[in-house]
């Protein structure tokens, strides 16, 4: 009642197509790599993706069965076919012999092949080639056709792409490497940051408010400043590039959101709570584990996702702690980027390789979206 | 051992380890040091307590420390050294920030930079208003809400890749496969454009990039301001006979004037720190380079540590004032 939306039915009308606007804007992109990746490598790049929603019109040169498939029937030879398999659905609007002349016949017509006997071609792609004589030659017969064609997509890229272990695109072994990646660096850093947090939330001693504004401070230093100095750690101590590297990098690196995050939820925790606890006799080490911990589970997933997220996506900190020289560590977000180098042109590999990498932080993201949101909050807004 | 099977078992150690940690050191401290029992049982629990909170800090702050405090250090002593070949360094002042000034790509990346802060966060908080204010009471609005959002969960990998396709050039006489040069010729455009490799204009191209990102970031905070807006102060101004236009400028935006602070500020510090996408877009060619491409370029293509290290710095000098504003706002509430 108070706002834009709602006052005038124009208006109303205004905001709501904007909104669709928006939306579709927003949503193009990402569709149209989707589309791309179930489409062959010639159907995109004959025509934009968009256009393979809908049927589309085409030009194809086909062949006849051979010859050798010809019967007698009645005196005159027969050679019979289709054109498209049955379940294609094709529509021909036009057909012609010549290569000069590729539209010449509407479906049904009849006419003369060049090296004798005649051919009629219908509509949906039956052939039928008629001879007084015996068909000659180990080849059928050339057929131009304008057809207007269904949709086709294939998962056949997708079976490139993730089975094909052969294949040098495979994504299956970079999969797991993120996989591996992720998981203990997501999981870590979250038992780490709470006793932290808990700590800076209901301890008290010198020193805390110093420690949260520090605190505060690390959450906004570039993670660039971090990776000579600690890659130079990590050779020194002996670790070298490697997933160890990389799961204490994303460890430290998330660690100031961490304990960030659940600091903030849990000083909203109710006092008399922990109070009454410690009242009891309950240990602080009981209030944290017993108490504190079931009660900041919001909290706590919301800061696994951004951790899940950001360790999934991330390029940086891969290429400099984990990727060696042999490159049977690589992560699928360097796999991509290589991609985009070597096979540039290859949209169908492209796109699968980055859906297949896409594809988990969307479903992330939509199962939990309420805890992200709701974490996003407690890290902004005041 | 596969990598999985270490990854489980690092998680395995990982975890018991941290438990154990707390746990054990817990009881140490309970039972041995100061048991709160025998003669001293009230100094001993106060002495307790005051340890306490160490323990349950010191594996966070080692994080913190070894991961992000000392490498601000180490990298500020770097940049002001040289590597000696051979092994070692030697103090070189501030030679390397004086070559670094010296090279035209470098002002090329603070030219770039700066247009990708001033760029980046205005688009993304405007149009993130915007769709905050246009969905907050339509009955779909949560729906398409979802939809800008969903860009948030794409690496900044991936949003390359599909923004790639949408900015492809095919030569003028084939179909178009990128949807920007299809909508440039259906439009009334000549020659298809190779969008990002016309310098100056390319750098916007790759910043739509991040903009369609953040949108949904900005979208969420504000949306969520804008709902914590009080009613009556909204329903005065109609009563008085504001349009919906006045409200929005004139009532909800100033309301909410530190919290598009935050999210500015917030999407700053993201913009300084983007590297992916151009690294896998342009790779800093034409004329896009920015400072974190920059300065991976200079630390492991060049292998020149003692420059990387300086524009690194730039970086953190970049972020300086936005964090000593952080956490003065933190302090100012905890008080």
């Amino acid at each position: 009642m108070s706002d834009i939306a709602g006052t005038k039915p124009a208006l109303r009308w205004v905001v709501h197509l904007s909104v669709i606007f928006l939306v579709v804007l927003w949503v193009i992109p990402t569709l149209g790599l989707l589309v791309s990746s179930f489409r062959t490598a010639d159907q995109i790049s004959s025509s934009g993706w968009w256009r393979s929603l809908f049927p589309s019109e085409q030009n194809l040169t086909l062949r006849s069965a051979e010859p050798e498939t010809q019967v007698l029937e009645n005196g005159v030879y027969v050679i019979e076919g289709a054109l498209f398999s049955a379940d294609e659905q094709a529509t021909i609007s036009r057909w012609g012999i010549s290569s000069r002349d590729v539209d010449a016949f509407e479906p049904g017509e009849t006419t003369e092949l060049r090296r004798g006997g005649t051919i009629t071609v219908d509509a949906v792609g039956n052939y039928r080639m008629e001879n007084t004589e015996e068909f000659t030659g180990n080849r059928g017969a050339r057929i131009f056709v304008t057809a207007e064609l269904p949709p086709e997509f294939t998962l056949g890229n997708y079976q490139k792409v993730l089975l094909d272990q052969s294949s040098t695109d495979s994504m299956a072994k970079a999969f797991f490497n993120t996989l591996t990646v992720t998981i203990p660096a997501t999981i870590i850093p979250i038992l780490v940051a709470a006793f932290a947090a808990y700590a800076l939330a209901w301890m008290d001693f010198p020193g805390r408010a110093l420690l949260i504004a520090a605190v505060v401070g690390l959450l906004v230093v570039p993670l660039q400043l971090a990776l000579i100095p600690l890659l130079k750690f990590h050779l020194n101590i002996g670790i070298g590039k490697g997933y160890l590297g990389v799961w204490l990098a994303h460890t430290g690196f998330g660690m100031p959101l961490a304990i960030y995050l659940l600091r903030n939820y849990m000083a909203g925790l109710p006092r008399d709570l922990i109070e009454n606890a410690r009242v009891d006799g309950a240990t602080e080490f009981q209030i944290f584990t017993k108490l504190i911990l079931p009660l900041s589970f919001p909290a706590l997933a919301s800061f696994a996702i951004f951790q899940f997220l950001w360790t999934w996506n991330d390029l940086l900190v891969a290429k400099v702690f984990l990727i060696d020289a042999t490159g049977q560590t690589t992560v699928m977000t360097n796999r991509i980027v290589e991609l985009l180098g070597t096979r540039g042109g290859n949209w169908e590999i492209l796109a699968t390789a980055a859906f297949v990498s896409i594809f988990v932080p969307l479903v992330v993201f939509f199962a939990m979206q309420k805890y992200l949101v709701r974490g996003l909050l407690a890290g902004s807004v005041k | 051992m596969t990598p999985a099977l270490q990854g489980l078992l690092t998680i395995a150690i990982g975890v018991s380890g941290c438990v154990g940690y707390f746990y054990l050191s817990n009881q140490f401290l309970d039972t041995v040091l100061f048991p709160p029992r025998g003669p001293n049982a009230g100094r001993n629990i106060n002495r307790a307590n005051m340890i306490r909170p160490w323990l349950f800090l010191f594996p966070a702050l080692a994080a913190l420390g070894l991961y992000l405090a000392y490498p601000v250090v180490e990298t500020l002593r770097l940049s002001l050294t040289e590597r000696v070949p051979g092994g070692g360094y030697k103090w070189v002042g501030l030679d390397n920030y004086s070559q670094m000034v010296a090279e035209p790509k470098f002002w090329e990346a603070m030219r770039n930079n700066m247009f990708w802060l001033i760029v980046v966060p205005a688009m993304s908080t405007g149009f993130g208003l915007l769709v905050a204010q246009l969905t907050d009471r339509i009955r779909w609005g949560n729906f398409a809400k979802s939809l800008i959002f969903m860009p948030m969960a794409i690496s900044f990998v991936g949003a390359s890749v599909i923004w790639k396709l949408v900015y492809d050039a095919r030569p003028a006489e084939q179909d178009q496969i990128g949807i920007l040069n299809a909508l440039y010729i259906f439009f009334g455009g000549a020659e298809p454009q190779t969008w990002l490799t016309v310098p100056f204009w390319n750098s916007f191209f790759l910043m739509i990039v991040l903009v369609w990102i953040q949108t949904g970031f900005a979208m969420v905070i504000l949306s969520a301001a804008l709902r914590g807006i009080p009613e009556e102060t909204i329903e005065a101004a109609i009563l008085d006979g504001a349009n919906p236009f006045q409200i929005f400028f004139k009532i909800k935006v100033p309301q909410i004037k530190t919290t598009i602070l935050v999210v500015w500020t917030t999407i700053t510090i993201t913009v300084l720190k983007v590297f992916d996408i151009v690294f896998a877009m342009t790779n800093g060619q034409w004329e896009t380079q920015v400072l974190a491409n920059y300065m991976y370029d200079k630390l492991f293509r060049a292998n020149d540590w003692g420059v990387g290290s300086a524009s690194a710095m730039v970086i953190m000098l970049l972020v300086a004032p936005i964090l000593v504003w952080n956490v003065r706002n933190a302090r100012k509430e905890m008080e």
